[in-house]
């Protein structure tokens, strides 16, 4: 079993990236919790920032982006994590999913994650992250976690769960439904999944 | 194995003095790079169509046919004609009345575009494309081999008793590639009929291009038409040398940085490393085409790219020189060397009325 968690932090150390590791510990454990060990990749995008711009001009994935594109579409769930920009998610982490195919996502559990300067961006996660994967016909868990600054220093209050328990809920959220997903079956070659279409389209 | 230069005549700003040719030198240019690709000894010429700014060859055919009255061996074709939006009657004519003319020395590839706004120009819907390319084929094919057609399809009004004329020259339809850089329904469309394939592969990393042809050879196989090796593949390639490789990278990269299709993104390392693009001296030329081998398998038809991207005529010239005179014959020969005895020659006229003079008798 695979777990991939993208993240779009660009500073080094980020909070992005603080904020995807912890998901990922809390899927890890209640994965465990279900007698799963799944192996983690962790996709930086800064990293493939050049790679990815490359590709949005050319049409195709120089190898590493390509290797980071596989180590995301064969995952069995994803943790996707994204600080907030001009009340959406970056353009670089948009731009990560734009070079995607847009069904390699098709029925994959899938936690979404931001953070920013102030709780009052929270929303940015329900109307610009949960969208664009129910777009690509991922499974997003209920819970998707918004990391403000204060939330970093504080608990939780009469009205809501602190920033770990909002993590373990979710967290235990993907790790049900890649728990409840058959095990990966072997991924198709591009050339199979052509057939296929060629079968469907079979001239005469 | 043939080999020729591609040309989609783009009106391109010439990056390193600011200078834009006009549509009638680009025109010129054209035709006198065609004829310099008969002088230095090439097989093939092939023009792309387009129908819009900064595009000038709208009207193939016109220009082949002037170029087939200035040229004795050249074969004259496409890169692509459209089978989605040109009507199919008309296609049948065009290159059958070019035929004609250049005796034989024609054959086209077609495909489905690249420009969206095309369709409306020409009264159809992207939206139907590949039904477009489906049945303007399937109409195509019958003009071409049958004298009186009767027809009713979905996208032009009927035929009856239809005779397209002139008929193609001594019976034999040109020969037709489908070409095709990302959709599989091309490939399946070539092997269907037993045509030709060519994946334009000048951007795109060679792993993608051995799966295009590879599920071309196979289809070719299952259709019936011969085994994976008989199938009959074309590749494009795009190459800028001078005698010393630095002398060359130094003057494309300006070209490269600013060219439209994939200027302002990677770096020229980085593309000539991910895609066929050879930059540097003849040697590293005929080295890097004759890997392309390695890739789809023994081939019939090798095109280059030389004049795109703002390079002047002269220097394309220039290219062409050094392209006919240092490469090709080596590529001929190495090529010749190891390829097994029943790898099919690319189909001619000629080829074609023989195989027809045959079944015939």
């Amino acid at each position: 079993m695979k777990l991939t968690v993208v993240s779009a932090g660009l500073s080094t150390p980020s909070s992005t990236r603080l904020l995807a590791d912890r998901l990922a510990e809390a899927a890890r454990d209640e994965l465990a919790a279900r007698g799963q060990a799944p192996s983690t990749d962790v996709v930086e995008l800064r990293e493939l920032a050049g790679d990815i711009a490359d590709h949005l001009v050319t049409g195709f994935p120089p190898p590493r982006l390509s290797a980071a594109i596989d180590t995301v579409t064969t995952a069995d769930g994803l943790i996707v994590v994204t600080p907030v920009f001009a009340a959406s998610y970056s353009g670089l982490f948009k731009s990560f999913f734009d070079v995607i195919d847009p069904d390699a996502l098709s029925g994959k559990p899938v936690l979404t994650a931001a953070t920013g300067g102030t709780a009052r961006h929270s929303l940015v996660l329900e109307h610009a992250v949960r969208p664009l994967f129910a777009y690509l016909r991922a499974v997003v868990v209920p819970t998707a976690v918004f990391a403000a600054s204060e939330d970093w220093g504080s608990g939780g209050d009469e009205y809501t769960h602190g920033l770990s328990g909002r993590v373990h809920r979710a967290g235990d959220e993907l790790a049900t439904l890649m728990a409840a997903r058959p095990a990966g079956a072997e991924p198709e070659d591009d050339v199979t999944v052509l057939e296929r279409q060629l079968a469907d389209l079979r001239l005469d | 194995m043939q080999f020729g230069i591609f040309t989609v005549g783009d009106v391109t700003i010439d990056p390193t003095d600011g200078r834009t040719p006009s549509e009638h030198e680009r025109i010129k240019a054209m035709v006198a790079i065609a004829l310099k690709a008969e002088e230095v000894g090439l097989d093939v010429f092939a023009t792309g169509e387009h129908h819009n700014p900064p595009f000038v060859p709208s009207s193939p055919t016109t220009m082949l046919g002037h170029i087939a009255a200035r040229t004795e061996k050249l074969i004259l074709s496409t890169s692509t004609t459209l089978i989605t939006t040109n009507d199919p009657v008309k296609i049948a004519e065009d290159y059958a009345m070019l035929q004609h003319l250049a005796d034989g020395r024609v054959d086209l590839m077609l495909g489905r575009g690249n420009t969206g706004p095309v369709y409306p120009w020409f009264g159809q819907d992207i939206r139907r494309g590949l039904d477009l390319a489906k049945e303007n084929y399937a109409l195509l094919r019958r003009l071409w081999r049958e004298d009186v057609v009767d027809w009713e399809g979905t996208f032009r009004t009927p035929l009856q008793s239809f005779t397209s004329t002139p008929r193609p020259l001594d019976g034999v339809p040109p020969f037709v590639w489908h070409g095709s850089i990302r959709s599989p329904e091309m490939a399946e469309q070539a092997a269907f009929y037993g045509d030709g394939f060519f994946h334009n592969n000048i951007f795109w990393p060679a792993d993608h291009t051995r799966r295009m042809v590879q599920l071309y050879r196979r289809r070719f196989a299952h259709h019936g038409h011969g085994r994976h090796q008989d199938a009959v593949v074309g590749l494009g390639g795009q190459v800028f040398m001078r005698k010393n490789s630095q002398d060359a990278v130094n003057e494309f990269r300006p070209y490269f940085d600013n060219a439209p299709v994939y200027g302002h993104g990677p770096s020229l390392e980085d593309f000539t490393e991910q895609t066929p693009l050879t930059v540097g001296s003849p040697q590293q030329v005929i080295e890097r085409t004759l890997s392309f081998r390695e890739s789809v398998g023994d081939y019939q038809r090798q095109l280059f790219l030389m004049d795109h991207a703002g390079l002047p005529l002269k220097t394309v010239l220039e290219q062409l020189d050094i392209l006919g005179e240092e490469v090709v014959p080596v590529l001929r020969r190495e090529f010749a060397e190891g390829r097994p005895a029943e790898v099919p020659a690319a189909p001619t006229h000629a080829s074609l009325r023989a195989v027809q003079e045959v079944s015939a008798a």
